[in-house]
């Protein structure tokens, strides 16, 4: 036996207007179409399009705010800066890092977090709800804060609990390594962002139909089985979609290390590269090319999930 | 049929659409009256009297109360509102340069840590100071309170307080060391005498501006400087870094950081940590701002401190480099710069002139701990009681150095942070050199940052 879903049943074919040629309705449709998203439409080109395409064109000068004078035109020269450093290539590195491992555990926790969610009992299913998604809705400055003074050596309870562990003592500091400033940093965000995914899984779940399970149930499947050959074959779509939205999401990690380590101990990200040539030294045309990077980074990440992995971003709200 | 989504609404539900645009209406109008409100507060004029915004630092509500105060002064002739700014100084600065460049006329009055007065004065971020407020601001004032808001020799900034840090000890442990305290103390004594008594030595060693301030006072006080010339030309800026001083001061901080008294978390210590580590039964030594005095007597009025731990405080100079040489102590402080697109730039002096008159610093001194810039408040009898430290201070602010002056300060102590962060870590004969080497390229335009 291999894996068990149901046969696709055919949804896109047209029912009744004959190809090739558009009725008066189907074309009053479409301009009533354009007439309702079209004022979406246009905030969307105002508040998106236009930011990338000035960071796009501002990327090319060479730029000082303090100094709008001496702005001149140097090509492609920033682009040339950023990819001969160092630092650029160790932030990707550790931007990856830190999406890979996030990532990674928030699929494995959201995912048991989602079946929870799906099985308790009705009379608490609102409370477990609630008390799990708690994380996703407190602000991340405010939770880096909170698991900063956490394993801060001096204000911090981490220490003294957990002293029992080996390598952990009172006088651990957390936010004085690289390795031990990362784990703190991934700690806060797994913890943040796995009601997110366990939230997108749980529709997820809700797509499986109770008839597969109960025709491997008769079959004699175990618990084990059915997870593997009839839950999680019918539910790849919200899997991969919950997958793409949080390795975007990750990729952009900016807060956490502002609060914890403000970059030291190279625990600095692509965002916060961006930030400190953009808003500290105030070089918009070295900040504005790094920010194009990071935008065609999330662009290509995008593309590797929906073009190699197939993801249908439709099926994951169930219209497939 | 265009009618076919009509079709689709329940009909139950006809009124919905009526209340929604009625609600809409209101929201829309409560919008207006907002949007209104805003533009008359920016406009400046509230029913005929000009008024002024202070961007301030945050602090214990000293300048809340001095604005107060300045506003009753002028006797309706303008008022003084205040802003708060975030609390440390380089998102100050982030935030009043970015509202700057963009001509922002709401900035009357900034307090700006004088670390960034000549890059917003070259930016022509600040007003220029008439010739009459500039005599009658610096009459008195302490020569390195001066040289802060000073920028290719003219008064750019009005002197609000000036800060420095001392040398605070644990009477009981210098006494059991046998150090003899009213003399000028050498760093290495006092690493010896931490180490012997098994006391910890609060320095700031956070990958932070804290840094910077340790690191630039160890060179100074060797005789060196960061930078030695050019600072307002950043492709032939003179950094001296590579130098016999540069490597005098890395080896105190390796030393420092080496010697097992500057407690576990020493590279990510800052001024509150080593406050809070000086406070507790290890304490020692620490270098610190004055702050920390004032914060230890109210933690004693609350509770949190034994009026004995507070008797054993005793403080001195920054100490030396070298035996026998004078040291440069770090100075800080605020000083109030006029904004270059004010619509009020007399008042916005006039008002600066109020806030800093003897009288206004010694109050500001009292309440939150923070010295002032001009010498006569030292002899003030209320501040000497408060302040039994007051002439240390003032001694220490005389003999001061500046952070480096230059328009591209950013770049200087983030370049400074990145390569003498960790201390531990640092190299005596080689961080100078890569350091020196760094902030060149990125002044240049060739690195990042």
């Amino acid at each position: 036996m291999s894996t068990t879903t149901l046969p696709p049943t055919k949804k896109d074919a047209p029912v009744s207007a004959p190809a090739g040629h558009t009725s008066d309705r189907a074309r009053s449709e479409r301009k009533l179409g354009w007439l309702l998203a079209g004022p979406a439409f246009l905030v969307m080109l105002g508040v998106t399009a236009y930011p990338i395409l000035q960071a796009t064109y501002e990327s090319l000068f060479s730029y000082r705010l303090t100094d709008p004078d001496n702005r001149s035109f140097v090509g492609l020269e920033n682009y040339g800066v950023i990819l001969s450093d160092p630092l650029w290539w160790r932030s990707l590195w550790v931007t990856g890092l830190i999406t890979f491992v996030t990532v990674l555990v928030e699929l494995v926790l959201g995912f048991a977090l989602a079946m929870v969610m799906a099985k308790a009992l009705s009379s608490i299913r609102p409370v477990v709800r609630a008390a799990i998604l708690i994380p996703y809705a407190v602000i991340t400055v405010v939770s880096a804060y909170a698991w900063q003074f956490a394993f801060d050596i001096n204000t911090g309870f981490v220490n003294s609990w957990f002293a029992w562990i080996p390598g952990v003592g009172t006088d651990t500091d957390w936010f004085g390594d690289f390795g031990t400033s990362i784990f703190v940093i991934c700690l806060a965000e797994i913890w943040k962002t796995t009601p997110f995914i366990s939230l997108l899984l749980l529709a997820g779940l809700a797509q499986v139909p109770e008839v597969l399970q109960e025709a491997a149930k008769v079959d004699g499947a175990t618990w084990w089985q059915r997870l593997w050959r009839v839950t999680l074959p019918n539910m790849k779509a919200a899997i991969m979609v919950a997958l793409l939205f949080r390795t975007l999401d990750a990729f952009r990690i900016f807060d956490s290390i502002f609060v914890m380590t403000a970059g030291a101990n190279g625990t600095e990200s692509v965002s916060f590269l961006a930030y400190r040539q953009t808003i500290s030294r105030l070089e918009i045309g070295l900040g504005s090319a790094l920010s194009v990077l990071l935008f065609l980074s999330v662009v290509l990440i995008a593309a590797i999930f929906i073009k190699g992995f197939k993801v249908d971003l439709s099926q994951a709200r169930g219209e497939g | 049929m265009p009618n076919a989504p009509g079709r689709s609404r329940p009909r139950g539900l006809a009124p919905a659409p009526v209340r929604a645009s009625r609600r809409r209406g209101m929201a829309g109008a409560a919008a207006l009256l907002v949007a209104a409100g805003t533009l008359a507060a920016c406009g400046g004029e509230s029913g005929g009297t000009p008024t002024l915004t202070w961007y301030y630092n945050p602090d214990n509500g000293g300048q809340v109360e001095l604005a107060e105060r300045c506003t009753e002064e002028a006797g309706g002739r303008y008022r003084i509102d205040t802003a708060i700014l975030p609390r440390d100084a380089s998102s100050q600065r982030e935030q009043l340069v970015r509202r700057l460049a963009a001509k922002d006329a709401s900035i009357d009055l900034m307090s700006l840590d004088p670390i960034y007065v000549p890059e917003f004065a070259q930016a022509g971020f600040l007003a220029s100071v008439p010739e009459d407020v500039g005599e009658r601001v610096t009459e008195g004032v302490v020569q390195s309170a001066i040289a802060g808001a000073t920028w290719e020799d003219e008064l750019v900034a009005v002197p609000f307080w000036g800060n420095t840090q001392l040398l605070w000890y644990r009477k009981s442990v210098a006494e059991a060391a046998g150090l003899d305290m009213s003399r000028p103390v050498t760093w290495e004594q006092i690493v010896t005498a931490a180490q012997e008594q098994e006391v910890e030595l609060g320095v700031q060693g956070i990958r932070a501006e804290a840094l910077t301030v340790w690191f630039n006072s160890l060179i100074e006080s060797a005789g060196g400087s960061v930078i030695e010339d050019n600072a307002d030309d950043p492709d032939n800026l003179e950094l001296g870094l590579d130098s016999d001083a540069g490597r005098r001061a890395a080896e105190i901080m390796k030393m420092v950081a080496e010697s097992g008294v500057a407690g576990a978390a020493f590279s990510t210590e800052d001024e509150a940590a080593s406050a809070a580590e000086f406070e507790g039964a290890n304490g020692g030594f620490m270098v610190n701002w004055p702050f920390i005095y004032a914060q230890a007597v109210s933690g004693v009025e609350g509770g949190t401190i034994d009026q004995a731990v507070l008797d054993d405080y005793g403080w001195t100079l920054w100490p030396s480099v070298e035996e026998g040489e004078p040291s440069a102590p770090p100075l800080g402080g605020i000083d109030l710069g006029v904004g270059a697109y004010s619509e009020n730039v007399d008042f916005a002096y006039e008002a600066a002139e109020c806030i800093t008159t003897d009288e206004n610093q010694a109050y500001y001194m009292i309440n939150e701990g923070n010295p002032a810039s001009s010498a006569a408040v030292f002899d003030d009898p209320e501040v000497v009681e408060k302040f039994p430290m007051a002439d240390t201070i003032r001694q220490s602010l005389e003999q001061a150095a500046p952070r480096p002056q230059t328009a591209y300060y950013n770049e200087v102590t983030g370049g400074l942070q990145r390569e003498y962060h960790p201390p531990g870590a640092v190299q005596p004969g080689e961080t100078g050199a890569q350091a020196a080497e760094l902030i060149a390229a990125v002044l240049r335009g060739e690195q990042l940052l």
